[in-house]
C-alpha cells in the first residue's frame, strides 16, 4: 500500500477543500440541463413513455446509491449488481402474485415440506459429525466421515426434492405467490440481498479487493441461473406476469397518471434513503468508513475494526440493490429472469455511480437518471445510424448487409458503455460531480 | 464394462477438454496478476477475440489446410496468436498503462478491464453478429472411435479430432512455457518482476518490456485457448463471462502468480464440473441386483444438474478462499 500512495496522482487523492461554502454553480447546471433533456423527451416521445423512463430511472438511482456507498464510500467493487437486484425482483413476484391453489390446495406443500425437514435434519447431522472429534475420534477419521455423509446426504437430499420439484411442475406448474402487498416483498427481498452480501463479504472482505469483484460477477450468474432454471419456483422461461403494484394500476387511472403515481411513490423512497446516506456519510461512521477507504493501514492503528465496517457497508449497499431490484420488477410488471443482463443491470449501474461521482448522493442521482436517458435514447439511435450506415453501403460499394442488422446495432450499445468506463476512469475518475471533502483546518 | 466406457466418455476426456482451456486460460491470468497486480476481466473476452481471428481468417482461406492435411483453422491458429497478441499490448497502452502511470488502486484497474471486455464484445458482437458459428469451414470434423479389447463392451471410446489437437498443443504450450521461464534471460527477468518489482527494476531489468513480453505471452495464450474451445464446440460471441470464474477459480485455486499452479488448478476446476454434473447411477447400475431391497436407485445422482455447472467453480473458489486463500501452491501475491 505505501509504496502506492508516494506514487499517487494529485487527481486521485482527496485534497483539501476550501471550507467556505460555495455556489453550486456546477449542480445548478448539471441539473437544469438534465431537466431539459427530460422536457425534450416529454415534448418528442409522449407523457406515458417519459413517465416510464422516469420511473425506471428512479429504480436505477436506488441501485447506483447501494452502488455508491460500497464503491464510493468505501473503495468496494462489485460486480455483481444483477445478482442482489434479480433477487429483490423475485422477492417482489412471490410475495405479490395471488397464491395458487392448484399447489396450496394438495399434498404438494406438505411434501416439499417434508423435504425441507430432510434437508435441516441432514445438516445437522453434518454439523454433528463435524465435531465428532470432540469425543475422541481422531481428526482424519472425522473429516472423513464429515465429507462421506456429507456427500450421500446430499445425494439423498437433492433427489427427493428434484421429485417434489417436478411433481409441483407437473401438477400446479409453479409455487405461486403469497398474495401479499409487494412492499413486503420489497423489504424481504433487500434482506435476501442483504444476507447473500453478508456471505460473500464475510468471504472476501478480508482479502485483496479484486477477489469480492471476481465473487460478486459469480454469485450474480449462479442466482440468474438457479431463478431462470427453477421452473418450479419462477415458471423460469414462461415469465410470470402481471405483477400488481402497491398505487392504482393503469387498468384504472391510465398509464400516464398511474405512472406518475408510480414515480412520485419511488421518489419518497429515494428521498428518505437520500437523506438517511447523507446523515451516515457526515455521522463519525461515514468519516470512520472514508478513512479506511483512505488509507487502511492507519485506521487500523487508530483501532478500527475495517473488516466489520466493510462487511457493514456492503451489506447496506446490497440491501438497497434488492430493494432497487423489487421496485423495479414491481413497475415492470412482468419476472423474466432471462431479461437480467451483466450488461443492463450491473455495468450501466457502474457507468451512473462512476460518471455522477462516486461518493457523492446528488451526483449519484444524476448519473442515474443522465444515464438512463441516454441508455433509453441511444436504442433508437443506434437503430437509424446502422441503417444509415446500411444505406451508405449498399449504394456507394453496392455492399450487401447482412440481414440481422437490428440486432447487430444493439451490440453497439455495449461497445459504447465499455469506451464510457475507460474514458471516465482516464480521464474524470472523481465523476462529473465528484465527492466533496470537508476539512477543519 | 459399457458404464465404465461411458464413465471415460464423459468424465475423463470432457474433463481432461475443459481442464486444458482453463488451464491455459488461468496461466495467462496468473501471470497478468503476477506481473500487473490486478485480475484481468478482458482475458476471456481476448480468447473470444482469438478464436474470431481464427474464424475470418478460415472463412478467407478455407482450402488452406486441405493441402497440409490438418484443419485450416488449426493452421491458421499461430496467425491468430500473433494478432491478439498484438491487440493485448495495444489495449495496455491505450487503456491500462495511462492508469498504472496514474498510480491507481488495482482495483480501478480491475474496473477498466471489465470496461476493456465489454469494448471487446461490442466490436466482437458488431462483426460476427450474435449466433453461433462453427471454425470447421470447409473441413470435416474427424471422430475417432476406440472400441475397448474386453468381452461386452460394446460402446467405443469416442475422441474427436480437435480434442486430440487440444492435449497436444496444451502439452507444447505447458512445456515452451516452462523453458521460457526457467531458462529464458527474459522468462527469469519475469520472475523476478512477480517476486518483487522494486528490487528487479534496481537490478536493471526494463520492467517495460517485461510488461509487454507478459501481454504477448497472455494475449497468444488466450487466442490458443479460445481457438481450442471454440474447435471443440463452436464459436460464440457472448462465451466471456461463463469462462470467467472458472477461469479465476482456477488462477486463485493453483495459487496467484503461480503458473504451474495455475495449470493443475485449471485441471481440478475441470474435472471438479464434469464429476459434479455426472449421474453417478450409472456407475452404480450395474450394481443394482445386489443392492438390498429398502435401497432404491434413484435415476439421476448427479450433484447439480447440467444448466447450475457455474455453481461448481464458484463453490471451489469459496472453498479455497475459506480455507487457503493463498492457494494450493501458495501463491505470491495476496
Amino acid at each position: 500500500m505505501s509504496n502506492l500512495s508516494k506514487t499517487r496522482n494529485p487527481a486521485y487523492t482527496p485534497q483539501d477543500a476550501t471550507p467556505t461554502r460555495s455556489f453550486p454553480l456546477r449542480e445548478l447546471i448539471l441539473f437544469g440541463v438534465l431537466l431539459v433533456a427530460v422536457l425534450a423527451v416529454y415534448a418528442i416521445m409522449g407523457a406515458a413513455y417519459s413517465t416510464r423512463m422516469l420511473v425506471e430511472a428512479a429504480c436505477y438511482a436506488i441501485l447506483a446509491l447501494g452502488l455508491t456507498i460500497q464503491w464510493g464510500y468505501a473503495g468496494q467493487f462489485n460486480a455483481g449488481v444483477m445478482g442482489f437486484v434479480a433477487l429483490g425482483g423475485f422477492c417482489a413476484m412471490f410475495f405479490s402474485v395471488p397464491v395458487n391453489d392448484a399447489f396450496w390446495g394438495t399434498a404438494l406443500p406438505g411434501e416439499f415440506g417434508r423435504v425441507l425437514l430432510y434437508g435441516a435434519a441432514a445438516i445437522l447431522l453434518i454439523v454433528g459429525a463435524s465435531k465428532l472429534d470432540r469425543l475422541g475420534v481422531p481428526k482424519p477419521l472425522r473429516t472423513f466421515i464429515t465429507v462421506v455423509l456429507g456427500v450421500v446426504l446430499y445425494l439423498v437430499v437433492i433427489s427427493q426434492l428434484r421429485e417434489v420439484t417436478d411433481a409441483i411442475e407437473d401438477q400446479a406448474g409453479f409455487v405461486g405467490g403469497l398474495g401479499l402487498p409487494p412492499w413486503i416483498g420489497w423489504i424481504v427481498g433487500g434482506a435476501l440481498a442483504g444476507g447473500v452480501g453478508y456471505f460473500i463479504g464475510h468471504i472476501c472482505l478480508g482479502l485483496r479487493s479484486d477477489y469480492l469483484a471476481i465473487a460478486t460477477l459469480g454469485i450474480a450468474e449462479i442466482i440468474k441461473a438457479f431463478l431462470k432454471n427453477s421452473d418450479w419456483l419462477t415458471r423460469g422461461t414462461a415469465t410470470v406476469s402481471p405483477l400488481p403494484w402497491p398505487t392504482p394500476g393503469p387498468a384504472e387511472l391510465g398509464f400516464t397518471l398511474s405512472r406518475a403515481i408510480y414515480l412520485s411513490f419511488t421518489a419518497v423512497i429515494i428521498a428518505v434513503i437520500f437523506f438517511l446516506l447523507n446523515r451516515a456519510y457526515n455521522a463519525p461512521w461515514g468519516r470512520m468508513i472514508r478513512a479506511i477507504r483512505d488509507n487502511e493501514v492507519s485506521a487500523a492503528a487508530m483501532g478500527k475494526d475495517i473488516n466489520k465496517r466493510r462487511l457493514e457497508i456492503f451489506v447496506l449497499g446490497c440491501i438497497l440493490m434488492g430493494l432497487g431490484g423489487g421496485i423495479l420488477g414491481t413497475f415492470n410488471s412482468l419476472f423474466d429472469p432471462q431479461g437480467y443482463l451483466p450488461l443492463n443491470h450491473t455495468f450501466l449501474v457502474l457507468v451512473m455511480v462512476i460518471l455522477g461521482g462516486p461518493g457523492n448522493n446528488l451526483g449519484t442521482i444524476f448519473g442515474a437518471v443522465a444515464v438512463y436517458i441516454i441508455w433509453i435514447m441511444s436504442e433508437p439511435l443506434a437503430l437509424f445510424l446502422m441503417q444509415l450506415a446500411v444505406m451508405f453501403g449498399e449504394s456507394a460499394f453496392g455492399w450487401d448487409a447482412p440481414s440481422n442488422m437490428d440486432s447487430r446495432a444493439l451490440q453497439a450499445r455495449v461497445l459504447v458503455i465499455g469506451l464510457l468506463i475507460t474514458m471516465v476512469l482516464r480521464f474524470a475518475p472523481k465523476g462529473l460531480l465528484p465527492e466533496k471533502i470537508k476539512s477543519h483546518s | 464394462m459399457n458404464e465404465l466406457v461411458f464413465f471415460i466418455n464423459n468424465v475423463v476426456i470432457s474433463g481432461s477438454v475443459s481442464g486444458s482451456i482453463y488451464a491455459i486460460g488461468a496461466v495467462g491470468v496468473t501471470l497478468i496478476f503476477s506481473i500487473m497486480r490486478f485480475a484481468h476481466f478482458a482475458h476471456a473476452d481476448m480468447m473470444t477475440f482469438g478464436a474470431f481471428m481464427v474464424l475470418l481468417l478460415t472463412t478467407a482461406f478455407p482450402a488452406a489446410g486441405a493441402s497440409l492435411g490438418v484443419p485450416t483453422a488449426v493452421l491458421m491458429l499461430p496467425l491468430a496468436m500473433l494478432l491478439t497478441a498484438a491487440l493485448a499490448v495495444g489495449i495496455d497502452k491505450i487503456f491500462y498503462k495511462p492508469l498504472r502511470a496514474h498510480g491507481v488502486k488495482s482495483i480501478v484497474l480491475v474496473i477498466g478491464s471489465l470496461g476493456v471486455t465489454l469494448i471487446l464484445q461490442g466490436l466482437i458482437r458488431l462483426f460476427s453478429g450474435t449466433g453461433a458459428q462453427s471454425l470447421y469451414v470447409d473441413d470435416r470434423k474427424e471422430i475417432f472411435r476406440l472400441a475397448l479389447p474386453f468381452e461386452g463392451a460394446r460402446a467405443p471410446i469416442v475422441v474427436t479430432e480437435p480434442q486430440i489437437y487440444l492435449f497436444v498443443i496444451t502439452l507444447v504450450a505447458v512445456v515452451a512455457l516452462h523453458l521460457f521461464l526457467n531458462r529464458s534471460r527474459l522468462g527469469k527477468a519475469m520472475r523476478a518482476m512477480s517476486d518483487n518489482p522494486e528490487l528487479a527494476q534496481a537490478s536493471g531489468i526494463n520492467t517495460h518490456t517485461i510488461v509487454a513480453v507478459t501481454w504477448i505471452i497472455a494475449g497468444a495464450l488466450a487466442a490458443i485457448a479460445g481457438t481450442l474451445l471454440s474447435l471443440d464446440v463452436t464459436f460464440k460471441p457472448d462465451l466471456s463471462f461463463f469462462l470467467l470464474l472458472p477461469i479465476f477459480a482456477a488462477a486463485i485455486v493453483g495459487g496467484v502468480g503461480h503458473p504451474y499452479g495455475a495449470v493443475v488448478g485449471g485441471f481440478v476446476v475441470g474435472f471438479a464440473e464434469t464429476l459434479a454434473v455426472f449421474n453417478w447411477s450409472v456407475l452404480l447400475r450395474p450394481f443394482r441386483d445386489s443392492l438390498p431391497l429398502w435401497l432404491e436407485l434413484p435415476s439421476n445422482l448427479a450433484f447439480v444438474g447440467t444448466e447450475y455447472k457455474i455453481v461448481v467453480p464458484f463453490f471451489i473458489l469459496v472453498a479455497i478462499l475459506v480455507w487457503r486463500p493463498t492457494g494450493l501452491f501458495k501463491g505470491k501475491v495476496i
